[in-house]
């Protein structure tokens, strides 16, 4: 076996063209075994692509991929250690739930009756026990899509590629299968790699989060890191709801630096890269870190509009030059410190709640 | 529908299907002289099975339909997924026209150019002769229906095959052909009508030695219709009436099981 040491997957500067568009550009990520990882990023930013270079289907322009320090360019799809579950879920048509769970099954040298054992195991890992003989097309979504996470997971690989394995499930059932599939991979012990646009999606399935943007790997990290520490506008705004304040780069100190603005001075946590001092910034702040302050200290704003969405209460407030800020408040929360639409009063947060993002 | 649509389609289908009508109405004439009813009758459908060399023909023209069709399905079921599943490759615009040539040329021009061919490189003209003439053109259609076909199937049917471990010739077995077979017996059938309905190219080809059921016909027709023709014309037609609407269901199927 190939080094234990080191990652379970690699990519080294992986790059694909199709014709003169850049479909992934320089992508490098480790995938430690066992992690539940989550390719995140609207449709065409290359994640999809990259999953389907790491399968086998589409050939590397430039780049590695390494399974244990093996370099996969020389396998073709069906000598890969790994295994994908289709979008489309790709279920064959003309074989039924057993007969396409057995398909990856046939060529491991295993007898009949393993064969029959593992399917009825992998039929009970999905909940599916008894629909073995049925066909595809007479299941309902739920279940086609449990049947091609059984059948992908059937050759034990130790990397699942997932392609928007949700998509096409309503809601409500997405947030539950969402869920099992979580405790699938942490009982498999597998590592899992999803695609997915859906941020909220991400955020509850995986361990770490890849950003795409436009077949880059912008930002890599735990939901809470890519949340709370964002590296750019757009990562900041694909993750949830953040106010922008425009500013100039001031002096950076512990980790914290000034930004001046129309609206005065502020602080907030500086930047990773070096932007220099004057670079043009803007100031992002989630609106569940903005707070009433007592007059005196403090930014003054007008409420505009007060939003009950059930959960959480969401405000509109305008500032003195005319920038609107949005706040988000747990709606069980005491209202103190809230005025009335058109009433004013004064907003703070604490300095390490805001991110300088380069503009 | 308005009235003048109704009258429209009925001259419409009139102009195509009328004489086919009177040839079939005729080979139940009892009467025999061509243009005179004389009642309803059979016997001419007696006197076809007796007539030898009109039964040896259409012996002869199963055979070739046979024989050609099965080199058609073979032959155009491989050029349809070197055009649907091997990406743009060097000539593949040339390979296309090719394909799909023999489909709209002349008749008569087939019939020439090969018969042309087979003298060039000494190939006797026969049974083996309409063979390849036949598989020739039935090659172009088969193509077409299974080229359609692999267009509307889901690569990723093929890719989930290969992902499991199904090196190419398994996912061929496995799953391609399983899905296409509809279409393929469907070109099949079509190779196989085509065949059985050709005239001009056999007439080039065939020789002495070999005559195929239409050539019989032709030939009979020239000294004269009688109503054992018009029998054997609708038998034929019945054929491949029944051929091409299989052909028509199956393309319309999803899988064959």
């Amino acid at each position: 076996m190939a080094d234990r040491e080191g990652p379970l997957l690699r990519i080294e500067a992986a790059a694909k063209r199709f014709g003169a568009h850049a479909a992934v550009d320089g992508v490098s990520l480790d995938l430690a075994a066992g992690e539940f990882f989550c390719l995140l990023g609207p449709s065409g930013c290359g994640k999809s692509t990259l999953l389907r270079l790491v399968a086998g289907f589409e050939s590397l322009d430039a780049g590695r991929i390494l399974l244990e320090g093996e370099d996969l360019a020389s396998l073709p799809p069906h000598r890969r250690p790994v295994n994908m579950m289709f979008q489309s879920y790709a279920l064959f048509p003309h074989l039924s739930v057993a007969g396409n769970l057995a398909y990856g099954l046939k060529g491991l040298g295993l007898s009949r009756t393993e064969i029959a054992g593992r399917i009825e195991k992998l039929l009970g890992l999905v909940r599916l026990d008894g629909l073995g003989g049925r066909r595809p097309d007479t299941l309902s979504g739920g279940q086609r899509q449990r049947v091609a996470l059984a059948r992908a997971l059937a050759r034990e690989p130790k990397v699942l590629l997932l392609d928007e394995p949700l998509g096409a499930l309503d809601r409500s059932l997405r947030e539950e299968t969402q869920g099992e599939l979580r405790a699938l991979q942490r009982r498999l012990g597998a590592a899992f790699v999803v695609v997915t646009h859906d941020p909220a999606e991400a955020m509850a399935l995986a361990d770490r989060i890849g950003v795409m943007e436009a077949g880059r790997l912008v930002q890599c990290g735990s939901a809470a890191a890519l949340y709370e520490r964002p590296a750019s506008r757009y990562v900041a705004g694909l993750l949830g709801d953040v106010n922008l304040i425009p500013g100039c780069l001031g002096a950076v100190s512990d980790g914290l630096a000034s930004v001046e603005t129309a609206l005065g001075p502020f602080r907030g946590r500086a930047p990773e890269v070096d932007l220099g001092e004057g670079a043009a910034v803007l100031l992002a702040v989630r609106p569940e870190r903005i707070a009433p302050a007592t007059a005196g200290e403090g930014l003054s704003a007008t409420l505009v509009e007060t939003t009950f969405l059930g959960e959480r209460v969401r405000r509109s407030l305008r500032l003195p030059d005319g920038t609107l800020l949005r706040t988000s408040t747990p709606a069980g929360a005491a209202a103190t410190g809230w005025p009335e639409p058109g009433g004013s009063l004064h907003l703070r947060w604490p300095p390490d709640a805001a991110t300088i993002l380069p503009a | 529908m308005s009235a003048l649509t109704r009258t429209a389609l009925g001259l419409g289908l009139a102009f195509l299907y009328a004489p086919i009508l009177v040839l079939v109405a005729y080979s139940f004439n009892a009467s025999a002289l061509v243009t005179v009813w004389g009642g309803f009758s059979t016997r001419w459908y007696a006197t076809l099975i007796a007539d030898g060399p009109l039964i040896a023909a259409a012996w002869t023209s199963l055979k070739v339909a046979l024989a050609s069709a099965a080199i058609a399905t073979g032959l155009g079921t491989l050029a349809a997924l070197a055009l649907e599943r091997h990406g743009r490759f060097a000539g593949r615009g040339l390979f296309t026209g090719l394909v799909y040539a023999p489909m709209v040329m002349p008749e008569v021009i087939t019939g020439l150019s090969l018969l042309l061919l087979f003298v060039g490189i000494g190939l006797d003209r026969g049974l083996f002769a309409i063979v390849v003439a036949h598989a020739t053109f039935g090659t172009g259609f088969v193509a077409v229906i299974v080229a359609a076909r692999l267009r509307g199937l889901d690569r990723s049917l093929e890719e989930a095959a290969a992902d499991l471990g199904a090196a190419p010739a398994r996912v061929f077995a496995s799953v391609t052909l399983p899905l296409i077979a509809p279409s393929v017996a469907a070109g099949f059938l079509l190779a196989f009508t085509l065949s059985l309905d050709d005239l001009v190219i056999a007439s080039f080809v065939a020789g002495p030695g070999a005559t195929t059921l239409p050539m019989r016909l032709y030939s009979q027709v020239r000294l004269g219709v009688n109503p054992e023709i018009n029998a054997a014309s609708t038998l034929l037609l019945a054929t491949a009436g029944v051929l091409v609407l299989t052909a028509t269901w199956l393309t319309g199927r999803r899988t064959v099981a």
